[in-house]
């Protein structure tokens, strides 16, 4: 099967290229990029796309989405959450283990690429627990894990409370170069907590969860990554202060890697005002002081990657009162108009750095052999619009579950096609 | 008598203009005198139908809802969730639509969730009163507050009032604030700093971790319960130390203004927060707060659901 996509603005971050480009797709490879020309490659191809006035770019990675299955296919299913992936442009996910049963052992792991490789529209790389059930109270098979396929560890949900088995788990990872993802808070500072600590909620009189509770785990596990010399990752960072301590340990040379979600660059705590429940998820909303630091890292480059934390739910639970409502947002059909809308026009990052902190970064950091352009390398393309505005409409996601805070939003910036090991998995209408 | 509050539903202080506050006091303040009636009786809700739904338990604030409606001939159910389907795990949205398919005309509501009498707004077409959610808003105590300061004295344009007590859990706390501020009044408050929500005095407040620079020349105290049920723990050490550090007692109170007002919204902890002597000594406007609790509620329910403009007899 031959795919030419021909006349793009082919932006390759991990190569350095950002020039009009014909790229040519053979067996689910990128076979050759090369000058736009109108004379034809042979033999002629099975489908030419036509991406004049487009952006060509590696297809998207996730390194944090919560694809439900096994457990809770209501909510989302393996089929249905890599259908929201394609439509985001995310052409690699990295799946989550707090699935029930948790992804703890080499079964679930095998249960979930089998479904992946049967009905999933992209690649899923599974994440393990680090923990048995993700109690936080013994080793979880690990090494077992790693040969079933996982390719980093997390117990998220839920921070390892316990700094002596989040030292043996890192020292354990460190023995397969694998990272270990950290949810990170202090369960007893949290508490009842449902947002953050801040003027809006002392207005609101809703309990409030401290920046430090963030802050006070990275801390903690900044010196165990130092102890250990193991490759440490914080989830979905959220404050100044996490950031700080971030930058610092990786100016000292320590191996520390850290995530953003779109909703913690788009919203303030301010947005928790209409006690909307797709205001509400885990970390929470912070105040805008924290929104800028987040924006300074990623434009310094303390942020690695931007990642969603597409975590799905039902309506019945989120159609409650706010303090019962569940953690979380859906976010991979909105991830990559957010990031044009919010950081490239906001003048945060440039074009090329945002598709950088969505492809070749996050595939670095994890290791994982996607990313780029590269000849050889999978065809995992994904052609977009950045100029394109589009209003978001629940209704129409291919994600199961409909909660976003950012219903109706005008975003510039949509995904065109998505394109999985030379397969073009998914594509806009018109 | 004017025709009402433009408004659906009493949701919170934040929410009403200082000409709507000024309209709930003087309706309240000339309902008043019904309590005095040997027949207390006025038709002006009759054939209106009126659930009370609580949450969580309530002496004041039920009876005064429940009172004030009766008084003016309405049809007054109560719903008390602990024997409700609630206790089944009926969702609020669904005990919501249930009730709206019995077409109430209000639906007051107390809540240990902020923010759960907007989803009930939402909901029904009903008038949504807010009787407390979580540690939010509780709005008509708020107005009884003002109206009792206002009966003492006159007017409330630049008195000081300070709020003593576990601010961070208090939903009086907050509404206070929002309303005392709203008609021009010296806020501060005071209390432990565990128990003093940060970034306070963003609100207009001054802030306050000892009782004293707090309640002096004070020309109104509200003095707060310690809320037991809402403590997470770590927040004090024992009851003992509150009352010896924050109680309200004749001796901390010489610093007040010599006419000082007393209030509480209660129930009073007897020796906690204020000593027996204070509680039901001379400045002290307790009982006055539950008389002027009753004709607020009746102003509330006559301004959403009373229809024309008349007379209240």
């Amino acid at each position: 099967m031959r795919i030419l996509i021909e006349g793009g603005r082919v932006i390759d971050p991990a190569n350095n290229v950002d020039d009009i480009l014909d790229v040519l797709i053979e067996d689910g490879r990128i076979a050759s990029l090369g000058p736009h020309r109108a004379g034809r490659e042979a033999p002629p191809p099975d489908r030419v796309l036509d991406a004049r006035g487009k952006v060509v770019c590696p297809g998207f990675v996730d390194l944090h989405v919560h694809l439900r299955e096994p457990g809770r296919e209501d909510k989302e299913t393996i089929a249905s959450g890599t259908r929201a992936a394609a439509r985001g442009g995310f052409t690699s996910v990295c799946a989550m283990p707090n699935t029930n049963p948790v992804n703890d052992n080499q079964s679930v792991t095998e249960f979930i690429l089998d479904r992946a490789r049967r009905e999933g529209a992209v690649n899923v790389f599974p994440v393990g627990a680090i923990t048995k059930g993700q109690k936080g109270e013994e080793l979880a098979e690990i090494g077992e894990l790693i040969r079933a396929g996982c390719v980093a560890i997390s117990d998220d949900g839920k921070p390892v409370m316990n700094a002596e088995i989040m030292r043996r788990a890192l020292e354990y990872a460190g023995m397969f170069g694998i990272p270990v993802i950290q949810h990170a808070e202090d369960l007893h500072m949290t508490g009842k907590g449902s947002m953050h600590e801040g003027f809006v909620s002392t207005e609101l009189g809703i309990r409030g969860i401290p920046a430090a509770s963030e802050a006070i785990i990275v801390a903690r596990d900044i010196l165990l990554a130092e102890l250990t010399g193991s490759h440490y990752h914080v989830a979905h960072i959220t404050t100044a202060e996490a950031l700080r301590l971030v930058r610092e340990a990786k100016a000292g040379g320590l191996k520390i890697t850290c995530e953003v979600c779109p909703h913690h660059f788009a919203l303030t705590d301010d947005a928790v005002r209409s006690f909307s429940t797709n205001t509400k998820m885990s970390p929470p909303l912070r105040s805008s002081r924290h929104v800028e630091a987040v924006k300074a890292a990623l434009r310094d480059g303390t942020i690695d990657a931007i990642a969603t934390d597409h975590a799905p739910h039902t309506v019945q639970e989120k159609e409650v009162e706010f303090d019962y409502a569940a953690n979380g947002v859906v976010g991979l059909e909105t991830a990559f108009g957010l990031a044009m809308t919010v950081l490239v026009e906001g003048e945060v990052l440039t074009l090329n750095q945002a598709i950088a902190r969505l492809t070749c970064d996050p595939a670095r950091i994890f290791n994982l052999p996607r990313g780029t352009l590269s000849v050889g390398a999978d065809a995992d393309v994904t052609i977009l619009d950045p100029t394109r505005e589009w209003v978001v409409d629940v209704k129409k996601f291919a994600s199961k579950s409909r909660n976003s805070p950012f219903h109706g939003w005008k975003l510039r910036g949509e995904v065109l096609a998505t394109i999985v090991a030379g397969k073009v998995v998914w594509e806009l209408e018109g | 008598m004017g025709t009402g509050l433009k408004r659906k539903d009493l949701l919170g202080i934040q929410d009403l203009s200082v000409e709507e506050v000024g309209l709930i006091l003087d309706t309240a303040a000339s309902m008043r005198e019904i309590a005095s009636r040997d027949i207390k009786k006025v038709p002006t809700l009759r054939g209106k139908t009126i659930i009370n739904l609580f949450y969580e338990p309530s002496t004041r604030t039920r009876t005064s809802f429940e009172i004030a409606g009766k008084w003016m001939s309405a049809d007054v159910i109560n719903i008390s969730t602990t024997t409700s389907s609630v206790v089944k795990g009926e969702s609020l949205k669904d005990t919501g639509l249930t009730l709206q398919a019995m077409h109430p005309d209000v639906v007051v509501i107390r809540h240990p969730a902020a923010g759960a009498p907007q989803i009930l707004a939402g909901l029904l077409r009903a008038s949504v009163i807010n009787a407390g959610d979580g540690a939010h808003e509780h709005p008509t105590q708020a107005l009884l507050d003002l109206l009792t300061i206002r009966e003492r004295r006159g007017s409330l344009s630049g008195l000081k009032a300070a709020i003593v007590g576990d601010i961070l859990h208090s939903r009086v706390a907050r509404s206070d604030i929002f309303a005392m501020q709203k008609m021009g009044m010296q806020v501060r408050v005071s209390g432990p700093a565990t128990m003093l929500p940060r970034y306070l005095e963003r609100l207009g407040v001054e802030v306050f971790s000892r009782i004293e620079p707090a309640i002096a020349d004070a020309d109104v105290i509200m003095m707060l319960r310690v809320q037991l049920e809402r403590q997470a723990g770590g927040l004090f050490p024992t009851l003992r130390e509150y009352s010896k550090l924050f109680g309200l007692n004749l001796d901390r109170l010489k610093a007040a203004k010599q006419d000082v007002l007393i209030l509480h919204p209660g129930p009073i902890n007897r020796g906690v927060e204020i000593s027996p002597e204070v509680a039901d000594g001379p400045y002290s406007l307790i009982l006055n707060q539950v008389e002027n609790g009753v004709a607020i509620r009746m102003a509330l329910l006559y301004l959403l659901a009373g229809g024309q403009a008349g007379s209240n007899n």
